[in-house]
């Protein structure tokens, strides 16, 4: 069976999902709004964890919080669950399509055979719609890819268990109710104030102040580690900032498209002009990952050319304290 | 960023016949989407990190040959793991994994055990105990 399930590409899965399932729900809710009211910006780096060999630095909101944040602020109920067993999970999955229920599922990327090999890495928080089943295989809408697909069971199975740091578990979800009539207002001003608590938090490793800590960090790579490892951080720096989902400059695009349309939607023109400001810090952002790709890719950088990385994020993390200050009060 | 600076710089994404979606401002300010091809400074930042990945995989093979190491953990490069990864897999502890790359403790591993490791790595037992093959 096939659901009636249209497929619109989105910057980042997690939105994307949200955003295709409301729209399914006839409730136009565009990818930014999501994004904004679910307080997907974030800047935080996890200083227990590695990824390939390498530090995590985060520029969105933990997986799934996006979208429970942005359930509870419009007043959506959804219906999430976790499975132990690969034959319950498939057993739910069916019966939701049975019932012409697409759904949302959380998924690893390392086994997704569609996502070209050298994007395929143990990352478990990508999310996508299934949206039916034909002879024997799951229709697929995967936010970030341009069109449909499909996955064999086995295929499917695979990527909802796998295993590692935020192994999903066969997590599946989508919502059960909605409110009458969606009333974006209140939920953008919490959404809002929100964000802005977590960037302005007093954490040394989350926020503006996280962005000094990894500048700080930055500098002392080269001598700590060596040139090579100090290359490789900044190269994962990058890719976590730049990577498909982010919608360029960490996020901070996304984040300003929402701020322009919450704006108008508000009629707060404070929002606007801010939306134009974190344009340019977005703008930031890219100079930042550009500056930082020309050290790794000539692999035999100075401390110095280090250190001027280090100064734009410290100039970026500066002006992002402005920011979320104004930002904070504009609402 | 502007969406005709919107970067259209050859990528990987090219084998899998896809675009990335951005977000940039049009000519009036306002917010709109465009397709991207890819970006030089991460398509550099991604091929760093997989020559990266050969290297280490090289690497553990060298070490697989000269005896220091066991298969385990090649196959472990080869599919990107780390120890963290595998362990969740197969379902042992960390340590126990680690214990696994000793060749003396390699060599008198059950079959039992060495299927786990197999079928996580989708290869038979033969394949892991000679990664030559």
């Amino acid at each position: 069976m096939e659901i009636d399930f249209t497929h619109h590409q989105s910057a980042h899965c997690e939105n994307g999902v949200v955003s295709n399932l409301m729209k399914h729900n006839g409730f136009s809710v565009s990818e930014p709004m999501v994004f904004g009211i679910g307080s997907g910006l974030l800047f935080c780096y996890i200083p227990l964890l590695k990824v390939n060999h390498a530090p995590v630095i985060t520029y969105r909101a933990m997986p799934g919080h996006i979208f429970k944040k942005f359930a509870k602020r419009t007043g959506v109920k959804m219906k999430r669950e976790k499975f132990s067993n690969p034959k319950d999970a498939k057993a739910r999955l069916d019966e939701n399509l049975e019932k012409n229920n697409p759904v949302g599922l959380q998924v690893g990327v390392y086994n997704l055979v569609y996502f070209p090999d050298e994007y395929r890495f143990h990352f478990n928080a990508h999310n996508m719609v299934v949206y039916g089943k034909e002879n024997n295989r799951y229709l697929i809408s995967d936010p970030v890819m341009e069109n449909v697909t499909s996955l064999s069971e086995k295929e499917l199975e695979k990527v909802r268990f796998a295993k590692g740091a935020f192994a999903p578990k066969g997590h599946m979800y989508y919502p059960i109710a909605f409110p009458e009539k969606l009333e974006l207002e209140k939920a953008i001003v919490k959404g809002i104030k929100d964000t802005c608590k977590a960037m302005l938090a007093p954490v040394s490793f989350v926020g503006v102040k996280g962005i000094h800590k990894i500048a700080a960090l930055i500098r002392k790579w080269p001598k700590k580690k060596g040139i090579k490892t100090a290359n490789h951080y900044l190269g994962q720096v990058v890719r976590m900032q730049e990577e498909i989902g982010t919608g360029g400059g960490g996020f901070r695009y996304i984040y300003a498209a929402f701020l322009q349309e919450a704006g108008k939607l508000l009629g707060n023109e404070k929002l606007i002009k801010l939306s134009k400001e974190m344009t340019d810090i977005g703008d930031l952002w890219r100079d930042f990952a550009l500056e930082a790709s020309r050290i790794y890719k000539n692999r035999s950088a100075q401390t110095d050319s280090y250190n001027k990385v280090a100064d734009q994020l410290d100039h970026i993390a500066d002006l992002e304290k402005v920011f979320f200050k104004k930002l904070k009060k504009a609402i | 960023m502007k969406k005709k600076e919107v970067p259209q710089d050859k990528s990987n994404l090219e084998s899998a016949n896809f675009k990335e979606l951005c977000y940039a401002v049009d000519d009036n300010g306002e917010y709109t989407t465009e397709r991207s091809s890819g970006w030089e400074p991460k398509t550099v930042a991604l091929n760093n990190a997989i020559e990266e990945i050969n290297e280490r995989i090289e690497d553990a093979k060298k070490r697989v040959i000269a005896g220091e190491t066991s298969p385990i953990e090649y196959y472990m490069e080869l599919h990107k793991m780390d120890v963290g990864i595998l362990a969740s897999y197969v379902g042992f502890w960390q340590w126990k994994v680690k214990r696994h790359f000793r060749p003396s403790v390699f060599r008198k591993l059950s079959h039992k055990t060495l299927n786990n490791y197999a079928e996580v790595f989708e290869i038979s037992v033969e394949e892991l105990q000679n990664i030559s093959k």
